[in-house]
């Protein structure tokens, strides 16, 4: 701040209590010429104003009010540029990137500032610190065996996972469930964290436009029979010739309908589904494609947080 | 001091009046005055990006179905804030912003850096009904918002009022934004805002 403008502050601030000073002292004085107690002259309806001093509990609430004003400004940042004796400031508002974020936090440990958050920040990093350092050398695997670990891994589940994935991990219509065993990207607890650290996006095209609406409705008919429903035989034959032949729907999901972890290509043989599995919304699905986006945690919750859930989502699958 | 009585103010208004707005301006002349000449004010943040034309739709969207009376868009430097919402937000990332969003309610979640937090497809569910995804939601659905579609009629004006303001649009993003955003709902245009806000800081 300019000395400009931190003589500005500092000369209404405090003007502005002088003369909030004076006002009070000058209204303690009788200067009316009436006496204390007497009418003041004016009556209406009977009601008559008399002169009667400020009440005492309340100019003294008032002179301790100042008291108070003047210690906060001289311990805290209130006059322009004067820093106040304690030093303190809430956060490190000037920032204009994450990475000056770091180095303000840096440089204010250095140099023992006092700075709020920060310091609220190192209270908390010694408290839970080691109890993250105690799940950071072990395995995924190991941390789904830990009960405290899940218990954590459900706090983190609940606050960032389940607006999406659901309270209970079942998720809904497009979203995973998380209990079945069933993982589109890979099921291995490496896969798992992957997943949760860098996101996913799926991608299935719309194939209404290559197939037409009689080649849709044919294989999701043949789909549909992957799974042991019973449908028309004739339809189904004529899809699986478009599954496996022109509508190359085997090179995700593999001539069998097995589906591929690599690309996220769904299983289609073991009859769970994202996005329903009545012939309609099958039929939907291959009309219109879908692209289930899984968003990327890594920079909001960071390596141990994520490790610590993958430990929690494997937990939920354990037998 | 024996002159000057209470009558002066208590019998002319014009007076009162005059001491009124002096006494009202102190406050605003040491706390805001200041600040319009402060860098870190008026400053951005290094990755900011005006909105492009379909997000300020979005935007007035968010402002014409009044999220702002339950969401704030405001970090607040506090820990228990931070873990759940990322960064505290920083003056430099609203320097763009007439009006400013930050709210005072969170009856639901703060949103200032909901974008990139869920996916597009969760937005669109999401806003249709939000007890599809969340069953202990109280938010009210805003299914019209699918129908609606932008018309873009007034975009391009809205961008030249801002950067009347000292938002940087060039005449390139200014023209033709009527067109980008027209024929998009209003589903999508709020669903780009969210998808933007929270993530200049990096």
């Amino acid at each position: 701040m300019s000395s400009f403008w931190s003589a500005w502050i500092i000369v209404i601030t405090l003007g502005t209590l002088i003369a909030l000073m004076l006002l009070l002292r000058w209204n303690m004085t009788n200067y009316t010429g009436v006496e204390e107690g007497e009418p003041m002259g004016h009556e209406f309806d009977g009601i008559s104003e008399l002169n009667n001093p400020l009440p005492k509990w309340w100019t003294i609430l008032f002179w301790l009010c100042f008291a108070w004003g003047f210690v906060y400004l001289a311990l805290y940042p209130g006059l322009g540029n004067f820093k106040g004796l304690l030093g303190w400031t809430s956060s490190n508002q000037g920032v204009l990137s994450l990475e000056e974020s770091r180095q303000a936090v840096e440089l204010a440990r250095e140099q023992g500032l006092n700075v709020q958050y920060d310091r609220e920040r190192m209270h908390a990093e010694e408290k839970y610190g080691p109890i993250f350092q105690q799940y950071a050398s072990l395995s995924i695997e190991e941390i789904a065996a830990e009960p405290e670990a899940v218990q954590i891994g459900q706090r983190l589940f609940l606050q960032n996972c389940a607006q999406c994935h659901g309270s209970d991990a079942r998720g809904s219509q497009g979203f995973p469930n998380l209990t079945d065993g069933v993982f589109n990207w890979g099921g291995k607890p490496q896969d798992i964290y992957t997943t949760i650290m860098k996101g996913r996006n799926a991608n299935m095209a719309s194939w209404v436009d290559a197939l037409g609406e009689q080649g849709v409705v044919e294989v999701a008919t043949y789909v549909l029979s992957l799974n042991g429903r019973s449908v028309d035989r004739d339809v189904a034959r004529a899809g699986e010739a478009i599954f496996k032949g022109q509508g190359t729907c085997f090179v995700c999901h593999g001539s069998e309908g097995q589906g591929n972890p690599m690309l996220g290509a769904p299983n289609l043989t073991n009859n769970i589904w994202l996005y329903g599995g009545s012939q309609k919304a099958v039929e939907e699905t291959i009309r219109h494609g879908r692209n289930g986006v899984m968003p990327s945690w890594e920079n909001i919750l960071g390596e141990d947080k994520v490790k610590i859930l993958a430990g929690y989502v494997l937990s939920l699958n354990a037998e | 001091m024996k002159r000057i009585k209470h009558e002066l103010v208590e019998k002319n208004v014009g007076w009162l009046a005059v001491f009124a707005i002096i006494a009202i301006s102190l406050g605003g002349l040491v706390e805001i005055t200041p600040l319009l000449f402060q860098r870190q004010v008026n400053e951005p943040v290094k990755n900011l990006q005006p909105y492009t034309p379909l997000q300020l739709e979005g935007r007035d969207i968010y402002i014409r179905e009044g999220c702002v009376g339950c969401h704030s868009q405001m970090i607040r430097p506090f820990r228990h804030e931070t873990e759940r919402y990322g960064h505290y937000s920083v003056a430099g990332e609203h320097v763009w912003e007439f009006p400013f969003l930050w709210g005072s309610k969170r009856t639901g979640p703060d949103l200032a850096r909901v974008g990139g937090r869920y996916s597009d497809e969760w937005h669109h569910v999401h806003l249709i009904n939000p007890r599809a995804v969340v069953p202990e939601s109280n938010m009210p659905a805003f299914p019209w918002l699918a129908e609606n579609k932008l018309d873009g009629r007034l975009t391009e004006r809205k961008m030249r009022a801002f950067r009347t303001l000292g938002v940087p649009y060039t005449d390139e993003d200014i023209e033709g934004a009527g067109a980008k955003v027209a024929g998009h709902t209003e589903l999508e245009a709020l669903i780009a805002y969210l998808q933007s806000l929270g993530t200049a800081l990096r």
